[in-house]
């Protein structure tokens, strides 16, 4: 899960981290009046999930107020597109107001898990490179960038801060400083299942001191549970609609762009349906898992989600029936096709346990769609029908 | 001989009270599984269909001698089950919960090492090995008996290639679901390691996913130790980065963990790649045909 710049600012403010002074803000009204309780220049950062706000027009200063009222009043209510929204953009609800800081220098700072066998732990990362996106860096100066493992029984220890804040050339004052905010990052981190902490830019402003400039929190679903305070965090206003509705009905589902919508059982097949429908020369229209032991119900549910994206076509069903009986998968679709008045031309490929029943109970059941046998076959059919 | 479970297989069921434990224990037993005793914390001394329930893990090595364990607790109380697991000295622990947060698993990874046990999944499909029997949710009815090891980080999508096999006539030695999170307890390259030392085991099918680097590892560990042909398939071509493919580990991120990445990982270490996962089956089989020929 992901949540704003300004509540990842709130936890690390929580946790001691140095951040810049300012609070969000829903309308110019409100920006104008949190410019007011900071002095001088001020910047506005429209709150969205994504990166790359600042070259979108998103990031702007205001030396008063009065011009904080006016900016804000631009980019709150605006479609900000960068590199990560697609070309759509998202609408902006919120904009972050805090006090502008004289950066002398831009360091990058992470915590995240390191999934590779090899190490399979907490590692955290510095570059001297801060304020680029750190992929780039990766990709062309892989030596600007520092790591070090972290051992889950030993935990953090001060000397591995050390190792980064050398590495970073930072002065003994600087090191102490760096050394509190990585301690207090990774405790942060633990606490809370982050899955990722990324302070870029960490600036050295002028009095030499360390600030984290912007924060960019990402939380582990799975850890969610136990967490109650970050869930109450989530905004719903940041994903599709549909997702949205898909989540409450325990439906995995993610919006793409083309126009086969796709129903199946099973993430890994659900992947390689998709790449099956790109093979036959179409574009998918979604991810959908209905999981290993999906209901009537919920296949319906699954169904209204697919048929309610405009762009869907056609619509290819993929069921192997292991847990999942096709029986109970053909009685859901029923169920569904009487309930919402389907229009869309539909393939169906049912394969597994109770595969006869399920197969004869749609035979009867006076549904109008295409029976497929094999996955390329399916998706082929799948394709031909969008024209 | 087939992997991991065999013959000498004695398998205790972590929450076997449970909707799901209870269901799964009742397949794996028409299946000829070897369950020997179930737990389930604070339910010790029932049964379930005659098999003993107790309250903690070492009270099944004690008496039943197990030395695998199938967990299928809710997430909340997997790790701990992990640990006793661990703890009572069970060999072998599959688990099938999904939904354990991730920084549990460092905590599991780091008791598993340096104890004498291997772990399977979490969030994973199990392991059947046919005419032994099963622990986990792959359906009954498509496998069958023969020299094809199957490893995987999907579920359904492992149940239509060994079903794809069965249907050729080609059987299978075992088949393992290694699961689908972003730090599992056993990679692709362990189960690579056992079904090369396998004598059963004659050719291998490895269906890897999008996210992570576990397929890349696999293919460096091919090129150098394993001798049996591999033929394999990486689901997740088309899936946009950022965004979690139903699996926790199904992930591109940082431009990192791409199909494309992993199907050229896997083409340079001399494994036939096949991009067409309906055609997995019918590549398995070619190669154990030329392989007889030749042999």
């Amino acid at each position: 899960m992901k949540i704003h710049e300004y509540q990842a600012k709130d936890l690390l403010r929580e946790y001691g981290i140095p951040v810049p002074r300012g609070r969000s803000a829903a309308t110019p009204e409100e920006a104008r009046l949190a410019a007011g309780e900071l002095s001088g220049k001020v910047v506005i950062k429209a709150q969205i999930h994504s990166g790359g706000r600042g070259k979108g027009g998103g990031v702007r200063t205001a030396a008063s107020p009065e011009e904080a009222f006016a900016v804000s009043a631009e980019i709150v209510g605006m479609q900000l597109v960068t590199h990560q929204t697609g070309p759509g953009g998202k609408k902006v609800h919120r904009v972050l107001v805090e006090e502008a800081a004289d950066a002398q220098r831009e360091l990058y700072l992470s915590i995240l898990v390191d999934r590779s066998q090899r190490r399979e732990c907490v590692v955290i990362m510095a570059s001297e490179a801060g304020g680029m996106e750190i992929e780039k860096v990766a990709a062309e100066s892989p030596e600007r960038i520092v790591s070090c493992a972290i051992h889950p029984v030993v935990g953090f220890s001060p000397f591995q801060a050390r190792k980064l804040a050398a590495a970073l050339h930072l002065n003994s004052e600087q090191r102490k400083a760096f050394t509190d905010i990585t301690r207090n990052l990774y405790r942060l981190f633990l606490d809370k299942d982050c899955s990722l902490v990324e302070i870029n830019p960490l600036v050295i402003i002028g009095d030499g001191r360390l600030l984290a400039l912007d924060a960019k929190l990402d939380f582990d679903d799975d850890g969610l549970y136990r967490h109650p305070e970050i869930k109450g965090l989530r905004d719903t206003d940041e994903e599709a609609p549909l997702e949205v509705e898909a989540k409450n009905a325990s439906v995995n589902y993610i919006k793409l762009e083309g126009n086969v919508g796709c129903m199946v059982n099973g993430a890994g097949l659900a992947m390689t349906t998709m790449d099956m429908i790109k093979m036959a020369g179409g574009e998918p229209a979604n991810f959908l898992d209905v999981g290993g032991g999906a209901s009537p119900e919920q296949i319906e549910k699954a169904f209204r989600i697919l048929t309610s994206d405009p762009h869907v076509k056609c619509i290819l069903v993929n069921i192997f029936g292991g847990i999942l009986r096709c029986d109970r998968v053909s009685s859901g679709l029923i169920q569904a096709a009487k309930n919402i008045e389907m229009k869309l031309p539909m393939v169906v490929r049912l394969q597994g346990t109770n595969v006869a029943e399920g197969r004869k109970m749609l035979n009867e059941s006076g549904l109008r769609f295409t029976v497929a046998e094999g996955l390329y076959e399916a998706a082929q059919k799948a394709v031909s029908l969008v024209g | 001989m087939a992997i991991l479970l065999d013959e000498k297989s004695r398998i205790v069921i972590q929450g076997i009270t449970g909707a799901e434990g209870s269901f799964h224990t009742r397949e794996a037993l028409k299946l000829g599984s070897r369950i020997v005793a179930g737990v389930t914390p604070g339910k010790g001394g029932a049964t379930l269909d005659g098999i003993p329930v107790y309250d903690c893990v070492g009270d099944a090595v004690e008496k039943h001698g197990a030395n695998v364990s199938g967990i299928y607790t809710p997430a909340a109380f997997t790790p701990d089950a992990i640990f006793e697991s661990i703890e009572a000295g069970v060999e072998l622990i599959i688990c099938m919960t999904e939904g354990i947060p991730v920084l549990e698993m460092v905590r599991v990874k780091q008791a598993l090492k340096g104890s004498g046990a291997r772990m399977i999944g979490p969030n994973c499909p199990g392991i059947t090995t046919p005419g032994v029997g099963k622990v986990g949710f792959m359906p009954n009815f498509i496998h069958k008996q023969g020299n094809v090891g199957v490893v995987s980080r999907s579920g359904t999508l492992t149940y239509e290639v060994i079903w794809q096999l069965t249907n050729l006539g080609v059987g299978q030695s075992t088949s393992v679901g290694i699961g689908g999170d972003p730090i599992v307890g056993s990679g692709f390259k362990d189960m690579l390691a056992l079904f090369e030392r396998d004598p059963q085991t004659e050719a291998i099918v490895m269906i890897g996913e999008i996210g992570g680097t576990a397929e890349e590892e696999a293919a460096e560990f091919i090129s150098s130790e394993v001798t049996k042909p591999v033929v394999a398939f990486i689901a997740g071509r088309t899936a946009p980065p950022g965004r979690r493919m139903g699996h926790a580990g199904a992930i591109i991120s940082g431009g990192k963990g791409t199909a494309t990445d992993k199907f050229n990982a896997l083409e340079k270490a001399g494994v036939a790649v096949e991009k067409n996962p309906a055609e997995l089956g019918r590549r398995a089989t070619e190669i154990l045909e030329k392989k007889k020929n030749q042999g």
